[in-house]
């Protein structure tokens, strides 16, 4: 197992950052009136090439920028996004904030941490699965909340949650609860870095918590009064 | 009885409602094509009688926040920007996300009619990382309205320029405070600014900037195309409109529910099933973990702006997290205060130190080693914490501990009189059988 946040104990970067990453963070750069704008997107570019926030990527970022390596790196680490150390295939984060604990997220995570045999921010030696305790995640009424490369996996129990990881481990597709197929997480960071993907479309538009409020609306033939844009043009469905 | 009121998400339940095809053929941008043929300062003006107040957590009236752009020098204009806070952070907050994934091109309108009521020719969406599928949206529905024209140059024929930017976030709570977010969106750490000056006067590049909530930017369609009037209609003298009440936790079903402000606890539980089956309510929270917690007692206040002030609370996000009778309260504000510890910036000292302590008393209390005297020293701490640091981070981060104490001391008590917590944590869980839990 390894340590994902290890500052002390960075390991050597994987291929190069070329003329391709250049040109990229140009197009990124290009986006914002002032150039150190791109920097956060740029450091999410760095990951989805070589899996981390790697030395080489942190000296191209400055380079680039025009600002210290000192500069970048304290960025870096202030974000928990960025991971000083290879991720595994699949970014796996339960949720273990108040409310997601109480209803389970507690249980999940003993249970998840001791099957995987890894703790916080720590890699399974085959690479596949990297385990965080994450943050709210903002969706509160899915709890208990999973999120794997920062797709929702909603209503999670400690079964439901040794079964996903071993998909994962497996090789199967998984498809996110209320959105797309999942990518690796280099493909999620690249998206992150505004290079978006085909995947926009796939997946509902709202998961079944999301609607209890309007069904309910439905039912009992409440509306907001008339005027609003959305009597206008009266519904589609 | 107050009855649910769907706007803003109105459209979610149709299977392609976040496709600019769909947002048209339900008159999505016709707001805009009006918009555009009224001044920038009727739209301010709209705004204002609206009422509209901030949906982000703090409640500042919209137009009034948009009024305060400097009038810029002709000969020298320094650039005007908007900005989305979509960092949706605030724990318990689950709407703007939801409203994102499934109705992105309603924000996308309200972006481009805000940045035309203040004079904006530059936008920024800032969106939370960690939440790929939305960003993926907020992308697609950007990328839409350029290619429809309703972005670019010379929109609709108007010659208002506009250029919009979604910008990825990387995991830090603290940027859901506005100055933080504006340090991080020019790519530096997000650390709070001290204000004044504020934003309107310097804040992008230190230029005059308008930053405002996701809900609150996806309402100003409906308030333009539907006016003043018919907005107040809703809610109340001073807390008009609809807003959405997200309610997660111990109810039957939780979910999102757009009401009028002023809506209460009792009415939303009614709707939502109650409390889970065999269990009573025991405490919650109207606006996120940063909104003091309040009881079984306060159900029918009104949840509005003045209604939660008055019972010491705040309405924050209308994030209702539901607790029942199963639940530590000690457990649950130990957790909340990791939180606060984890995600302070580390600027102010009170706040980078405080909560660090505090969660050392109490995991101390939760394992029934406390005493008494740790109650009070969690509430000096609290008054040493709050009004101490640069940001409301560490306003809100005492809150909890405070009216914990305040509602719940005896719990507290029992924990070190029982030699531990009293609580099954099991119980609490929704798969409570299934791990043989005591309740």
């Amino acid at each position: 197992m390894t340590d994902v946040n290890d500052v002390n104990d960075v390991q050597a970067a994987p291929g190069p950052l070329g003329d391709t990453v250049r040109a990229e963070m140009a197009q990124i750069i290009a986006r914002y009136p002032e150039p150190r704008s791109a920097l956060l997107p740029m450091l999410h570019l760095v990951q989805s090439h070589q899996g981390y926030v790697t030395p080489e990527g942190i000296e191209l970022c400055a380079e680039v920028l025009d600002i210290t390596e000192a500069e970048v790196a304290a960025v870096a680490t202030f974000y928990t996004m960025y991971k000083r150390r290879p991720v595994g295939d699949y970014h796996v984060g339960v949720c273990t904030n108040t409310l997601c604990a109480i209803m389970g997220g507690d249980a999940i995570w003993d249970d998840l941490s001791e099957y995987l045999g890894v703790g916080h921010d720590e890699t399974t030696d085959d690479g596949k699965v990297s385990l965080e305790r994450v943050e709210c995640n903002a969706a509160c009424d899915y709890a208990p909340v999973m999120m794997v490369n920062w797709e929702f996996m909603d209503n999670q129990t400690p079964q439901s949650a040794r079964e996903l990881v071993d998909r994962l481990r497996a090789g199967e597709q998984v498809t996110s609860t209320r959105g797309p197929r999942i990518c690796t997480w280099k493909q999620a960071e690249r998206v992150l870095a505004g290079f978006p993907d085909e995947l926009a479309t796939e997946g509902v538009a709202a998961g079944p918590a999301s609607l209890v409020g309007l069904e309910l609306a439905h039912e009992n033939g409440w509306t907001a009064p008339e005027g609003g844009q959305r009597e206008l043009g009266g519904s589609t469905k | 009885m107050t009855t649910l009121t769907p706007v803003l998400t109105a459209r979610w339940d149709q299977s392609d409602a976040f496709t600019l095809r769909n947002y048209e053929k339900a008159d999505g941008y016709k707001a805009l094509r009006r918009a555009l043929q009224r001044t920038p300062a009727d739209i301010v003006q709209i705004v204002q009688d609206s009422g509209l107040r901030g949906r982000g957590g703090a409640g500042f009236p919209t137009g009034m926040k948009w009024s305060f752009i400097p009038a810029q020098d002709p000969a020298s204009p320094k650039p005007v920007y908007l900005v989305v806070n979509a960092d949706e952070s605030e724990p318990g907050t689950c709407k703007d996300i939801p409203l994102m994934m499934a109705d992105p091109h309603v924000l996308v309108e309200g972006v481009i009619i805000t940045a035309y009521a203040i004079g904006a020719k530059h936008a920024f969406i800032y969106v939370r990382g960690e939440v790929l599928h939305v960003f993926r949206r907020v992308l697609n529905a950007v990328a839409e309205a350029y290619e429809a024209g309703y972005l670019g140059q010379n929109i609709l024929g108007s010659g208002f320029d506009l250029d919009v930017v979604v910008h990825a976030g990387a995991g830090a709570y603290i940027c859901g405070e506005e100055t933080a977010l504006l340090d991080s969106l020019e790519g530096r750490r997000g650390q709070p600014r001290l204000k004044p000056p504020f934003p309107a006067v310097a804040g992008l590049y230190a230029s005059p900037t308008v930053i405002n909530n996701v809900e609150t930017i996806a309402s100003v369609p409906s308030i333009v195309a539907g006016g003043a009037e018919w907005f107040r209609g809703m809610g109340n003298e001073k807390s008009p409109g609809y807003g959405i009440f997200s309610l997660s936790g111990h109810v039957t079903k939780p979910g999102q529910y757009e009401a009028p402000l002023g809506i209460t606890l009792r009415e939303l539980l009614d709707m939502a099933g109650g409390i889970r089956a065999g269990h009573e309510l025991k405490f919650w929270t109207p606006g996120g973990s940063s909104t003091p917690m309040l009881t079984a007692e306060h159900i029918d206040v009104p949840l509005d702006f003045e209604g939660m002030a008055g019972v010491g609370s705040l309405l924050g996000t209308r994030a209702l997290q539901i607790f029942d009778d199963t639940t530590c309260v000690v457990r649950a504000t130990e957790r909340w205060i990791e939180f606060y510890k984890h995600e302070s910036c580390g600027k102010c000292t009170p706040c980078r130190e405080g909560f660090w302590w505090m969660v050392q008393i109490l995991e101390r209390l939760e394992k029934g080693d406390g005493t008494e005297a740790d109650l009070d020293k969690l509430l000096d701490m609290s008054d040493n914490i709050a009004g101490r640091s640069f940001c409301a981070l560490a306003d809100g981060g005492v809150a909890p501990v405070v009216s914990s104490i305040q509602h719940f001391r005896d719990e507290y008590i029992a924990h070190f009189e029982h030699g531990g917590c009293p609580f099954d944590p099991a119980a609490s869980t929704l798969f409570a059988q299934e791990l043989g839990a005591k309740a």
